[in-house]
């Protein structure tokens, strides 16, 4: 654990009080924040300082604090989750900064994600497009055939693990340039399609998930490559390429409802 | 066939036809290019070609119509595209670090098409239209060997070379992305040949507008 | 005097479960349609219960604080999961899954309930496997498993360090597919501010939509509390900075008691606190133990000069380290229990030996450069350098360490910037697990008709200390195959009553005392924000009733917290406003709650006046510094009746029988 100098802050910071609220950047000092601290404790300090001089605190949406539940969502100095990669806003740890930096703190960005209010926004759009089709349609009895009846492909359940480790933070979103939410929808795609269990219904899976993820107002994709960059969990494009496949066979393949 | 709205209305089934044009506008170019670059050498090979190419019916009757539909296709899909691209996201950024995760060709296809969009204006203006007019507004005779010299004639002007010559830096950048986006959103991508594609796109992109360029170039300065 | 019946059926224990299941009544599908079931908490255990329920035909409302159920705090969990599917061959059971358990949690837990447990844990594997969750597998495609906390059986299914977050990804699917259908209505960012009772039954809650501050009235025939543990209550813990314990406390004081509080699991291999500044605090898989060596200076003097920064841990000698574990238990070393490894830390920092940078040094070194060149010359032989330096050891050595561990050291060097293939890692128990939760019998039913408690919530069923890989397994077997059963018996008197009117004088009475806290909180004006009392809370709770507990310690800490809670009513602040996301006022309603059960939690450490597994009382325990239980004094579970301050709290006891299982003392010397 570096003992290295205490730093001193200034943070602007976007305030909106309520969704209809235009909002606006404000700006605070903060100081003698340790480099050990996490971005989040440092937000703590300045949200304590806030109730101190009697103003409302910063609302931002965090829980888990050790990079797993995908709360935090924060876009700092330009990019989701602060500089870093492979990292949630809560593993940023204050080191990364020096002394005297001014650091931007904005909520994602996207129409399908409309901010609450300050630093928190609305990622229900993520949970619509997981009740159109994010599931295997069995039954929870536990009546179902032995674990073990099917055997899978080791390098295909390490590829459906990678894809099923997206934390739903919606970093993907806010980094792409077209908000687009093609990395998260394809990781779930892309699970369920690489496991026998998820093929039989795979195709209305995709058709359905996509369609319900144009409705919600989401970009299309550009293929840039930001959302992999800046994606905590390191999810590969390799996903939106084989959700497209599969996107364009179902297309081909089933009749339409 | 109403699949085939429903598929091209999703935004997954319009970049594959984006995507599909671009690839159709890709082989076009190397065409294009092919028979360009044989001015170069042969002035003779250059006029046979361009004979063959502005008299063929199947040319001319099927293949040109079909290359000024994905030309348009193109352009106005990317227009439509990018409109919806801009509204999903309604409030911008006060700070944001593009360049920390993309490069700036992938973030910047709808300037590069612009330029190449009004580079295009040019070259109808130049080519397409007096070659039109030539041959079936004025009806006039054909003859197999003028093509060389409208095309020398052209690259006299420094203007014109320096805007062909601009353009096709943007036409370079448009392609080190669009080349391999276009194979990602067709969904052919594998960690095997994915990396070959990447290169053979870099390629593509640099030597074929190098190439126009070079084309340029040359009869600008050999013409005299 | 006591009013508690635990309903465990009759007969053999392994067909307890199976006679009961065909005893009890049914609802029939048509009935189902017609009767509404709320559920508090999507984690394991909620959302896998409201996925089933659904599925059966209940109208579900699920409610979740966070802003998807797919964010519970379940997603933490690293290591693993237990199920006795004997697929390694190495003789496992259900009975010694049974058996395991019920000793791992030092014999003060319920044979039954824990046998069922056991009985439905191949269920869950099968039931994932089947809903798309990733398990581990090994190359000819087979589900893959690891041995766990010491057992001695490959019992554990895992998803690399992530076993949580994919078995609630997988509930989180299961509950999308009913919210598609229409099944669960679900309600993010709502907070259960209280439980409603209608002529003695559960019938309703009253929750706050966190993002206008509406109080809403919602009913139902029964009420589901999967609400999560309370090891926030010593503010810093490896829980969610959210986890609390409102739910399962506002049913606690509707009349559910509340059992065995003390019961609390501090986990030894935690990256320790950096500071005041400090938030929370991150486990790292106990896996470790496996390959690490724990030790501290033998010397206080390099003690405090490695606190200070001036002595690097690799310059400390060979013979100037105590590791201690393995000096105490020379048999098990380093992978004692969890309870044993946490104190044994404790001991040692206490003494002086510390060497964390924090104001009081806690930190003890887990030290991989033993394993580091144990496995590099194993390499270096496998490969047949037979006169390899020792630079090219520890560069094999580090390697199989990073395909072993890769991940959490990665995670540790994120957090505190250390290399911890160069430099020993610092770890320090803390707070990660509660085994007490509101007291329910078989049927997972609470003492209040219509009032379930499943997961963490409840008491459950790891005694007195909880084995590593059977939180997962308990959340969801309450979840899919338990509580889906037993609720049918409760509601299937009610398939004629009709939906439940939200405007009853209960109702009203509900609405009016949460809507006047919410208003004394904005009204109060005073001088401390509410993280202020929460740190207070924390520190008197890790002080004094945390590793080990004495009596003077505990009598001291219920006159503190007393002491505490009245000043926080005096002069919390709480800024903004009740009809706008407020998460000051939030935290305001959940602190309040932790000071009560903070006060219940010491006195029920007080009461208790043996050691056994996470509960460590210092007068009982031998000259070596283990721990005594009593088994004829204290065979049973606490079980507190709320009567308004904690003081005066009412103990019932259930006695514990042990038909199946002798009691034996747990020894690891």
């Amino acid at each position: 654990m570096s003992a290295s100098k205490a730093l001193n802050l200034t943070l602007k910071v976007w305030r909106q009080k309520n969704q209809e609220d235009k909002g606006k950047m404000d700006t605070y000092q903060v100081s003698d924040i340790s480099p050990d601290s996490s971005f989040l404790e440092m937000m703590d300090i300045l949200n304590e300082q806030l109730i101190e001089e009697g103003t409302e605190p910063v609302a931002f949406d965090h829980d888990c604090r050790e990079g797993i539940c995908g709360s935090c969502s924060m876009y700092i100095n330009g990019e989701a989750h602060g500089p870093g990669r492979s990292i949630t806003t809560c593993q940023l740890h204050m080191r990364e900064f020096k002394d005297g930096d001014t650091i931007f703190i904005e909520p994602w960005r996207a129409k399908a994600f409309p901010v609450i209010k300050d630093l928190v926004v609305d990622r229900t759009a993520f949970d619509k497009i997981m009740a159109a089709g994010g599931f295997v349609s069995v039954n929870t009895s536990g009546n179902t055939q032995d674990a073990n009846a099917i055997p899978i492909e080791k390098s295909h359940a390490d590829q459906a693990f990678d894809a099923a480790s997206c934390i739903g933070c919606g970093a993907c979103v806010a980094s792409c340039k077209n908000a687009s939410a093609m990395l998260f929808v394809s990781a779930k795609v892309s699970q369920l399609a690489l496991l026998p269990q998820g093929q039989v219904e795979a195709k209305e899976r995709v058709k359905n998930m996509v369609k319900v993820m144009d409705e919600e107002g989401f970009g299309n994709c550009s293929n840039t490559g930001a959302c992999e960059v800046e994606c905590p969990k390191g999810i590969s494009i390799e996903n939106i390429a084989r959700m497209n496949r599969e996107y364009l066979s179902a297309s081909l393949k089933t009749e339409d409802a | 066939m109403s699949w085939v709205k429903n598929t091209l209305s999703s935004s997954v089934g319009r970049k594959f036809a984006m995507a599909l044009s671009a690839l159709f506008l890709m082989i076009f170019l190397l065409q294009h290019f092919t028979i360009n670059i044989s001015s170069v050498m042969s002035e003779e090979v250059f006029n046979n070609w361009s004979h063959f190419m502005g008299t063929n019916p199947i040319v001319q009757f099927a293949l040109q119509p079909i290359l000024i539909f994905g030309v348009i296709y193109h352009f106005v899909m990317g227009f439509v595209l990018e409109a919806q691209n801009r509204s999903a996201r309604d409030v911008k950024y006060a700070m944001n670090k593009g360049g920390a995760n993309s490069s700036w060709f992938s973030r910047n296809m709808i300037w590069s098409g612009l330029v190449i969009l009004a580079f295009l204006g040019l070259h109808f203006y130049d080519f397409w239209v007096p070659e039109m007019v030539y041959k079936y507004v004025e009806f006039k005779p054909e003859d197999p060997n003028r093509y060389y010299e409208e095309l020398v004639h052209k690259f006299e002007d420094p203007l014109r070379v320096g805007f062909y010559s601009v353009s096709f830096v943007l036409l370079s950048m448009h392609l080190l992305h669009g080349f391999q986006s276009a194979f990602q959103s067709v969904g052919a991508r594998n960690s095997k040949y994915t990396p070959i594609i990447k290169k053979l796109g870099n390629i593509y992109a640099i030597a074929i507008p190098a190439g126009f360029v070079f084309i340029a170039l040359y009869h600008h300065f050999t013409s005299h | 005097m006591t009013k508690l019946d635990s309903k465990i059926p009759q007969g053999p224990i392994a067909d307890k479960w199976t006679k009961h299941k065909n005893e009890i009544r049914l609802v029939n599908p048509a009935n189902k349609r017609s009767i509404d079931v709320i559920v508090v908490g999507t984690g394991l255990a909620g959302g896998s219960a409201s996925a089933t329920l659904a599925e059966l035909g209940y109208n579900v409302k699920a409610f979740c604080y966070q802003d998807s159920p797919r964010r519970a705090h379940s997603i933490a969990a690293q290591g693993g999961i237990n199920a006795a599917k004997n697929y390694q061959g190495d003789g496992d059971s259900v009975y010694r899954l049974f058996y395991d358990t019920v000793k791992g949690g030092d014999y003060r837990s319920r044979e039954a309930n824990v046998y069922r447990l056991a009985e439905v844990s191949t269920n869950i594997i099968d039931q994932c496997v089947a809903q798309g969750v990733p398990f581990a597998r090994d190359y000819g495609g087979l589900l893959d498993n690891r041995s766990f906390g010491g057992v001695q059986v490959s019992r554990t299914f895992y998803a690399k360090g992530q076993t949580g977050q994919q078995l609630l990804l997988g509930c989180y699917s299961a509950m999308s597919r009913q919210i598609g259908k229409g099944k669960i209505k679900m309600y993010n960012r709502h907070e259960m501010m209280d439980l409603v009772v209608v002529e003695g039954k559960a019938r309703g809650i009253i929750a706050r939509n966190l993002i206008t501050g509406e109080i809403e009235r919602h009913s139902a025939h029964a009420v589901v509390i999967a609400s999560g543990g309370y090891g926030n209550v010593f503010f810093l813990s490896t829980n969610a900075m959210g986890s609390n314990t409102s739910a399962a406390w506002k049913v606690h004081k509707k009349g559910a008691f509340f059992a065995n509080p003390c019961f609390t699991q501090i986990h030894p291999t935690c990256i320790p606190q950096h500071g005041e500044q400090q938030s929370k605090l991150t486990l790292m898989s106990e896996s470790l133990r496996n390959d690490g060596r724990i030790w501290v200076p033998k010397k206080k003097e390099d003690a405090q000069a490695v606190r200070e920064g001036k002595l690097h841990p690799t310059k400390i000698a060979e013979e100037d380290r105590d590791y201690y574990l393995e000096r105490r238990y020379p048999s098990f070393g380093n992978l004692v229990p969890r309870d044993v490894a946490s104190r044994a830390a404790k001991e040692r920092c206490d003494e002086g030996y510390g060497v964390g940078t924090n104001e009081s040094g806690e930190a003890v070194f887990l030290d991989f450069d033993a394993a580091i060149m144990r496995y590099g010359q194993e390499e270096a032989n496998v490969k047949g350098y037979h006169d390899a330096s020792d630079t090219q050891i520890r560069i094999l050595g580090e390697k199989v360490i990073e395909k072993k561990y890769g991940n959490l050291f990665q995670m540790y060097e994120k957090i505190t910037a250390d290399n911890p293939y160069k430099t020993p890692m610092k770890i320090y128990p803390a707070v990660h697990y509660t085994m007490g939760g509101v007291w329910v019998d078989y049927n997972l039913m609470t003492t209040i008709p219509g009032c379930y408690a499943i997961g963490e919530a409840n008491f459950s069923e790891h005694g007195a200390n909880r084995l590593g890989a059977s939180a997962l397994m308990q959340g969801l077997a309450d979840g899919y195959f338990v509580l889906p059963y037993t609720i049918g018996d409760y509601l299937s008197d009610d398939i004629r009553t009709g939906a439940i009117p939200t405007d009853s004088p209960e109702f009203d009475q509900a609405e009016k005392d949460v809507k006047d806290r919410i208003d004394f909180f904005l009204n109060n004006k005073g001088q401390h924000s509410v993280d202020y009392y929460h740190k207070r809370l924390g520190k008197i709770m890790w002080n004094k009733v945390g590793m080990a507990r004495n009596e003077k310690g505990l009598k001291e800490a219920i006159a503190e917290i007393k002491a505490l809670r009245e000043g926080f009513w005096k002069d919390v602040r709480v800024t903004g406003d009740a009809y706008s996301m407020n998460q000051e006022l939030e935290k305001a309603g959940r602190v309040a709650d932790f000071l009560e059960l903070g006060e219940l939690f010491a006195r029920d450490a007080l009461e208790r006046n043996e050691s056994c597994g996470g509960h460590f009382r210092e007068e009982y325990q031998t000259e070596e510094g283990e721990a005594v239980r009593d088994d004829k004094g204290f065979t049973f579970v606490s079980a507190w009746e709320y009567k308004g301050e904690p003081s005066d709290a009412v103990l019932h006891k259930e006695d514990l029988v042990y038909e199946n299982i002798e009691l034996k003392t747990r020894s690891y010397k």
